[in-house]
């Protein structure tokens, strides 16, 4: 019994310590902070779960996706459907009929299902994340030909969701939900349980992403970022993984797409262009690449400074944004994360320095 | 002895320049086969058509009992037996010695095996083994960053033989090492010999007069002498096309 207890201890304290941290001050962060407060906090915890999704993409295996915005934004819509179909209580949704659209499109239907809307956030953004990532990297698209084509993908999504306004609410995408399974969304109660499902959630993605990291395929992407070449004359299929990965992270932005419309309250083209996807890749770089704590603390603290910073300089504060993201990569390329590792490093190399001088003396 | 590989009339041409050029040739069993001739001789082309990194324009290459491999994609060649290692060392920075053999020495390669499987006990001494032959068992924990250069190579030949191919093809393994260095690897090769047959792309000849068992010389993308070291020294044309400049 102690045996489990002690392993627990080291588990949760010596080799998980920061994430550790992290889940505990999510989990209390509802009694310290205003109502308000808590709802911002729970659209950036949404936004880590993709943040988690990208770094292994890019941070793992390299592989630069400037698009991610569509992913989340197809994750959104599905869940925003269900609810504008729960608000409309069985009618055809408001802003179809100012379009003139009378008769419920066939494909909105099967979303007044919450779980079938849930599982569609997830599964139509890794569908075409397959599809894309299929023909890209099977005909050996990469770095930053890859790049440029996740933006056309971004651009080309925009485009069809303002074009296709009976269907998507266009511009203004959409908005005015009421309830969820039931719950009003204006309820507090109904709020906090919200939050505390996204960080639930975020933990969950946190484990998936861990797992997959801490086998031999994390070693395998890590070695496509590497040296693609080798890791194909070592007999694997480079782009069998690489699809695998884009998938994944897809998944994982639709999930998180989907945790940020009902606490949001709208979702709208602007949220899967090209500057949202930017942002979502500066997240992850100054959090720290290549470690899932740094994704996270990454999301948080980013968007958490930027409603900080935007709420006491209205005008100005992007550029606030724009110098920390210079300053970051160019100073410390690894982020924060790599920053707190290097401390630690010279912390425990002059604790050693120090008790060899303590051993020397006696 | 028993031929591995077989080349037959292979042509490589790029935007109808012939790098290759109707060459045919075999590799025994068991032997350091050395491929060698002047800048542009196609060289280092005949290990890609081999390997799969480039299609032959005509022409195939026969491996063991598998048929004609130039139709395969270059991890369908590798499970047949085929290793291949580049001039510039590479090798995986970020995961230490241990884990970059030990991507290489797992043969199940699927995604569901490489979140599920782990290495069995088999495999883990024959890592050990290898590690040992190459001389990084001390070092196995260490990231590649911290090697040497020729401890690199050393490590990118280790994750081939680990592999357990039948045929290992070396593009300059010994560039840019020391008289030392260069000793080491040409006893290495000789161990890996005993197991697999070895291909070498080289320009170092005290290396290839001191452990080579067949010499190839290409010359412009044709063959021109193949024999054993002695036999090829001799050979007037040889001499003309490649020992007689620079003085070697």
């Amino acid at each position: 019994m102690l045996e489990i207890v002690a392993k627990i201890k080291e588990y949760f304290l010596k080799r998980n310590a920061v994430i550790s941290i992290i889940f505990v001050l999510l989990c209390l962060a509802p009694l310290f902070l205003s109502d308000f407060r808590i709802n911002l906090l729970g659209k950036f915890v949404a936004f880590a779960i993709l943040a988690l999704g990208i770094d292994l993409i890019w941070g793992y295996t390299g592989i630069l996706s400037l698009g991610h915005g569509v992913f989340f934004g197809l994750g959104a819509y599905c869940m925003a459907m269900y609810l504008k179909l729960e608000s409309s209580a069985g009618k055809v949704p408001d802003f179809m009929s100012w379009s003139g659209l009378e008769v419920m499109p066939w494909f909105w239907k099967p979303f007044a299902s919450a779980p079938f809307a849930l599982t569609m956030a997830i599964l139509i953004p890794v569908l075409l994340a397959m599809i894309i990532g299929y023909l890209t990297f099977k005909n050996r698209i990469r770095g930053v030909y890859f790049t440029i084509l996740t933006q056309a993908l971004s651009i080309i999504f925009v485009v069809l969701f303002i074009g296709q306004q009976a269907y998507t609410g266009g511009t203004n995408g959409i908005t005015n939900f009421k309830t969820i399974l039931g719950f009003s969304l204006s309820d507090p109660a109904t709020k906090l349980s919200l939050y505390y499902i996204a960080v639930l959630l975020l933990l969950a993605a946190y484990v998936f992403c861990k797992l997959i990291i801490d086998r031999r395929i994390g070693r395998v992407l890590v070695a496509i970022r590497d040296g693609e070449n080798r890791i194909r004359f070592s007999g694997y299929n480079p782009t069998v993984y690489k699809v695998f990965v884009y998938a994944i992270s897809a998944g994982l932005a639709g999930l998180a797409g989907a945790v940020y419309v009902p606490q949001v309250g709208i979702i709208s083209p602007a949220e899967m262009g090209i500057i949202p996807s930017i942002e979502m890749v500066s997240w992850v770089a100054i959090g720290g690449r290549g470690t899932l704590t740094g994704a996270i603390i990454g999301a948080v603290l980013v968007n958490s400074l930027k409603s900080v910073v935007s709420e006491s300089f209205p005008d100005i504060w992007s550029y606030f944004i724009g110098i920390t993201f210079i300053v970051i990569v160019i100073f410390m390329p690894s982020g924060l994360v790599g920053i707190y590792q290097q401390i630690k490093k010279v912390w425990r190399n002059s604790l050693l320095l120090k008790r060899k001088e303590a051993a020397m003396k006696h | 002895m028993d031929t591995v590989l077989e080349i037959k009339d292979l042509t490589v041409s790029f935007d109808g320049f012939k790098a290759v050029n109707d060459v045919s040739t075999a590799v025994k069993k068991g032997d350091i086969h050395f491929f060698i001739g002047p800048n542009g001789a196609g060289k280092t082309t005949l290990l890609d058509a081999i390997c799969g990194r480039v299609k032959p324009a005509a022409g195939s290459i026969f491996f063991k009992d598998c048929g004609d491999v130039t139709k395969l994609a270059e991890h369908e060649i590798v499970e047949r037996g085929i290793g291949r290692k580049f001039q510039v060392p590479s090798v995986f920075n970020s995961i230490t010695v241990f884990e970059n053999m030990e991507l290489a020495a797992e043969k199940k390669r699927t995604i569901f095996s490489t979140l599920f499987s782990k290495l069995s006990q088999e495999q883990m001494e024959r890592i050990e083994y290898v590690l040992n032959i190459i001389g990084l068992y001390e070092k196995r924990f260490e990231k590649p960053a911290a090697l040497s250069h020729g401890e690199k190579q050393w490590l990118e030949i280790g994750m081939l033989f680990v592999q357990q191919p039948e045929i290992m093809l070396l593009d300059e393994p010994v560039a840019g090492m020391g008289r030392k260095e260069t000793d080491k690897t040409g006893e290495l090769l000789k161990e890996i010999a005993k197991d697999c047959s070895v291909v070498v792309v080289e320009h170092d000849m005290d290396f290839v007069r001191d452990f080579a068992s067949t010499v190839t010389v290409l010359h412009e993308g044709t063959l021109l002498v193949e024999g054993d070291m002695e036999e090829v020294q001799k050979d007037p044309r040889v001499i003309e096309v490649y020992l007689g400049r620079g003085g070697e």
